[in-house]
């Protein structure tokens, strides 16, 4: 090891430091060991595999009628015992994971996307179009979901996809006010004038630029709108408006067996409302460790 | 409260050790420090950051991080071990015997508390309260020669200058009247004319307090002009101790020798040879260090320093150094020629011509002249140096240039004799890429997402117009150009330090092989050995490729080194412009002057100060007649106040804004002049 090999005028470059993790591997490590976190990825993934194999692994058939056993409370061989129909409430609770597991988190990336680029306009440009834009927004999100859905529904008629767009676009706005703000704190770094001195497109400069600097607050903003997404979805299944019949989806179950409770036939709801929470709080609980993970 | 016994050291550390845990391991910090501060004593301590300067001051304290540990030695504060007390003494000996001030008085204020109620509360912690408590912190207030205290105490910190707010941060500290004093770069983010306010006033209240000092910094000539004693740091070791005046004229130790040689002196510049640096890297913490840690750096190191720890040899008279041959320290080798063929003037057409720029902004319906009639002209391969305060309109004025920001009509900026457009987005192609900046903060320039190839290929790209082939080779070249080698391209800024992390940066302006690169403060947050290397290598550059840089920096010693002509701003008026050598060496405008006056000089030559009262006007309402009159130490009379002077050529080249004509400043400056330039 020595010094005087080096330039003349200049003190030999360092080795980079790869030894430190990167940002994201810093992450990564802060997430595993994050109890919250791991406990969310736990029931998440457990629905999500309900969701995915459940058909293969459950006990009956969750579509199948058996009038004979019809109501039949919660025993050995019907667990959650069965519906007015005779299907199993078990079964159903299992593969009903599917549907909302579908419609949630497309909308949610839907909602992303379209929030990401909106909120990526109005940050960057501000002036004029974001005095605008966010007015809009703001109005936007002061209507209920329900409104929305009603009025879509009428617009397009009853399906998944029209969840999935009722949702994306209602959630859109709230993405695009986090990323906006972000985009704003950006957009007066240096390497953005940098962008500006090479004649950079705004497209380049927002896209390539300050995209990858704002990608936390999108993901973290992301997962805590996938809850309110299940949650969005579930409502409007049980208002009649989303997931329709045969579905055993959890909402749309709820919605109707929810007058038997009064006869006393509380296994036909109570199982289904279990559902809805406990993915909505592993959901939730996955958001707070990515939340904790970014801003440590 | 009880007397506190006063032992005859306020502070002493025995063979202190501290360590950071990173990655599961003990990382050491500090090694076997040992160091006395008798009272009444102001004891300096330097080093680049990373060498366990600011550690020291915490671990006096006991306030390490949550991963530090003080892993042997002691600590002894008045007599009493730190390291033995409960959390109620330690609690008690904070508030009572040792206070601190910290470099960013922002962040030590509260900001949502007044400063009357923050000042206050200290003195309630020891049982004053009501009506005493508000005269005890109004009295604090008029110790710090803050003139209004009442005033103030009514005040939310963010109302007040970046000076104002440390001087009073100085009164808290000295609020509980501590027996120790630790000042960790407490003038570092400040203007060099509040910083000279500030170290006055600390001197001052040296002599009224018997407090002992602590007074951490990096910039060598502010502790020579605080400090008895000085203690030099390096990686966690004391590599030299002395007195002041002793270690800063007769160093002993390479280390010590190096660092002072980094620094451009005497009105050195670019063509009486580069600057010295120190090759290496400071050993990264906890580091194995065999032999003296400095070896490695050491153009002087034999075996015997690579495999031999030198002790702390004590050479008398309270001098200590850590090096086996510190009788010889001073034959340290220069690593760079000590002198560089210098460029033959030219008389080439000006590169750059800017006519009568202005730049006004609305400020709550007020007009802001934040640029007001700024004509300036620069050949190629000059350097224009800009100088000025903070809010003085250096930045505005380059933001200008870039077409950043659109001037208001009528000015004019030339470029190689055609017109620039006002604003970026008209500018052609070639004009955009004829005029780039290398920024202050090298981690906002840099997209911390994108690796250094893709910042520099993109850059080539974009500005060199290359593309496939030609521009691998052209980045190849490129990144030699400022010493930076391939296994640089592909990691992403974080993972460089900040003296290549502005390499990169000066490569990235570099790209499109422009005329004019401005460089705002692009030292300013860098040591002084990395300052040093920059400041040749934009040097270098300049000389290679005939390129002109406008050059920002309140650091007046690097502006010297690198400028061929000077425009000193204030409130966004040139004051002076002409030659380097001229506004440097004078008779200049008293603002100039001023500002000269304030830069704390390593060898302690200066005579008569001049300091600037007050604060610097808002430009939303800037005085009438001369700008500078509210400030002027040299105001002639109600002329200053109602007519604004013309720029009126005092030499060739130089003007001067001033009502006092060239040759009475020339005979008011004289007796200064002799005294600010030894031989």
């Amino acid at each position: 090891m020595s010094a005087t090999d080096t330039p003349a005028s200049l003190p030999a470059p360092a080795a980079p430091d790869s030894a430190r993790r990167s940002p994201w591997g810093e992450v990564l490590h802060s997430l595993s060991r994050s109890g919250t976190f791991l406990t969310g990825l736990f029931i998440l993934l457990f629905w999500v595999v309900c969701a995915l194999f459940g058909q293969n692994f459950v006990p009956y058939d969750p579509l199948a009628s058996d009038i004979i056993n019809a109501l039949t409370p919660p025993a050995a061989d019907h667990w959650f015992g069965t519906d007015q129909l005779g299907r199993d409430v078990f079964s159903r609770v299992i593969v009903g994971s599917r549907d909302i597991l579908t419609v949630a988190p497309l909308a949610t990336i839907l909602a992303t996307i379209a929030g990401t680029a909106l909120g990526l306009v109005i940050g960057y440009f501000r002036g004029i179009v974001d005095d605008i834009v966010s007015r809009v927004l703001e109005a936007f999100m002061a209507i209920p979901v329900v409104i929305i859905a009603l009025l879509a529904i009428v617009a397009l008629g009853t399906s998944k996809i029209t969840v999935i767009v009722v949702i994306g676009l209602s959630f859109a706005p709230i993405i695009a006010r986090t990323v906006r703000s972000a985009v704003l704190a950006e957009r007066e770094l240096d390497y953005v004038a940098a962008a500006k001195l090479r004649h950079e497109g705004a497209l380049h400069t927002m896209f390539v630029e300050i995209l990858p600097n704002v990608i936390p607050p999108i993901l973290v903003e992301t997962t805590v709108r996938l809850g309110y997404a299940i949650f969005a979805v579930a409502t409007l299944s049980f208002m009649g408006f989303g997931i329709q019949p045969p579905s055993p989806d959890w909402g749309l179950s709820i919605s109707s067996n929810y007058g038997m409770i009064g006869g006393g036939f509380w296994w036909t709801v109570l199982f289904d409302a279990l559902a809805i929470a406990s993915l909505v709080i592993g959901v939730n609980l996955v958001a707070d460790g990515v939340h904790g993970a970014f801003n440590d | 409260m009880t007397e506190p016994s006063h032992a005859a050291n306020s502070l002493e550390l025995k063979d202190l050790s501290v360590a950071y845990r990173v990655g599961r391991r003990n990382r050491a910090v500090l090694r076997n420090v040992n160091l006395t501060i008798k009272a009444g004593e102001a004891y300096g301590l330097v080093g680049e950051s990373g060498c366990g300067k600011s550690t020291v001051a915490l671990s006096v304290v006991r306030y390490l991080p949550r991963n530090g540990s003080i892993t042997g030695g002691s600590i002894a504060l008045d007599g009493k071990d730190v390291m033995k007390l409960d959390s109620e003494a330690l609690r008690r000996a904070r508030a009572d015997s040792v206070s601190m001030v910290y470099q960013d008085p922002g962040k030590a204020l509260n900001p949502s508390l007044r400063i009357g109620r923050q000042l206050t509360e200290i003195f309630e912690l020891s049982g004053i309260t009501g009506q005493a408590a508000t005269d005890k912190a109004t009295a604090m207030l008029n110790r710090v020669r803050i003139s209004d205290p009442v005033s103030v105490m009514q005040r939310y910190p963010h109302q007040l200058s970046g000076g104002m707010q440390q001087r009073v941060a100085i009164a808290m500290a000295l609020a509980n009247d501590p027996s120790m004093l630790i000042l960790d770069e407490p003038t570092t983010g400040l203007d060099a004319t509040v910083e000279a306010e500030v170290l006055d006033l600390i001197g001052q209240l040296r002599r009224e307090l018997s407090a002992s000092i602590l007074f951490i910094s990096h910039n060598l000539a502010v502790v020579s002009n605080m400090c008895d004693r000085v203690g030099v740091l390096y990686a966690g070791m004391l590599v030299e101790e002395g007195w002041t005046k002793d270690v800063f004229n007769d160093p002993r130790h390479p280390y010590t020798v190096a660092l002072l040689r980094c620094l451009p002196r005497g009105g050195q510049r670019k063509d009486q040879g580069r600057l010295d640096t120190i090759p290496g890297f400071l050993p990264g913490i906890g580091a194995n260090i065999v032999g003296c840690a400095f070896a490695d750096r050491c153009a002087l190191a034999t075996e015997r320093c690579r495999t031999e720890p030198p002790p702390l040899y004590d050479l008398g008279d309270g001098r200590l150094s850590r090096c086996h041959y510190h009788d010889n320290a001073q034959a340290l080798p220069r690593t760079t020629p000590a002198d560089v063929p210098a460029a033959p003037p030219k008389h080439a057409p000006p590169v750059l011509q800017v006519e009568g720029l202005n730049k006004t902004y609305a400020s709550h319906g007020h007009p802001l002249r934040a640029v007001k009639d700024v004509s300036v002209s620069l050949r190629p391969g000059e350097t224009l140096g800009l100088v000025g305060e903070s809010g003085s309109g250096k930045t505005t004025f380059a933001r200008l240039l870039l077409g950043l920001v659109a001037p208001d009509d009528g000015g004019s900026i030339e470029l190689e004799g055609k017109k620039l457009a006002p604003r970026l987005a008209s500018r052609t192609e070639d004009q955009v890429k004829a005029v780039q900046i290398v920024f202050q903060n090298p981690d906002s320039a840099l997209n911390r997402s994108h690796s250094i190839r893709h910042i520099l290929s993109r850059a080539l790209k974009r500005l060199g117009g290359l593309s496939g082939k030609t521009l691998d080779t052209r980045l190849e070249e490129l990144v030699r150009s400022v010493r930076l080698t391939d296994r640089h391209l592909a990691v992403k800024p974080r993972q460089l330090s900040g003296g290549l992390k502005q390499r990169v940066a000066i490569a990235r302006a570099f790209a499109g092989d422009p005329r004019i690169v401005v460089c705002d403060e692009p030292t300013s947050a860098l040591d002084v050995s990395v300052q040093a290397a920059i400041l040749n290598l934009l040097a270098d550059l300049q000389s290679r490729q005939d390129v002109s840089y406008i050059f920002i920096s309140h650091d007046l010693g690097v502006v010297r080194y690198l400028s061929d002509k000077i425009a000193v701003l204030y409130l966004g008026r040139i004051m002076e412009f002409g030659p380097s050598e001229a506004v440097f060496s004078g008779p200049h405008h008293p603002y100039t002057e001023a500002l000269l006056s304030a830069v704390p000089k390593l060898d302690r030559t200066e005579s008569s100060r001049i300091r600037l009262d007050g604060e610097i006007p808002s430009a939303a309402n800037p005085p009438t007649g001369c700008v500078f009159h509210t400030r002027c130490p040299r105001k002639i009379g109600a002329i200053c106040e109602t007519q604004e002077p013309q720029l009126t050529e005092a030499q060739p080249g130089h003007t001067i804004g001033c009502h006092i004509p060239y040759a009475e400043l020339a005979r008011l400056q004289a007796p200064k002049i002799t005294a600010a330039e030894p031989a």
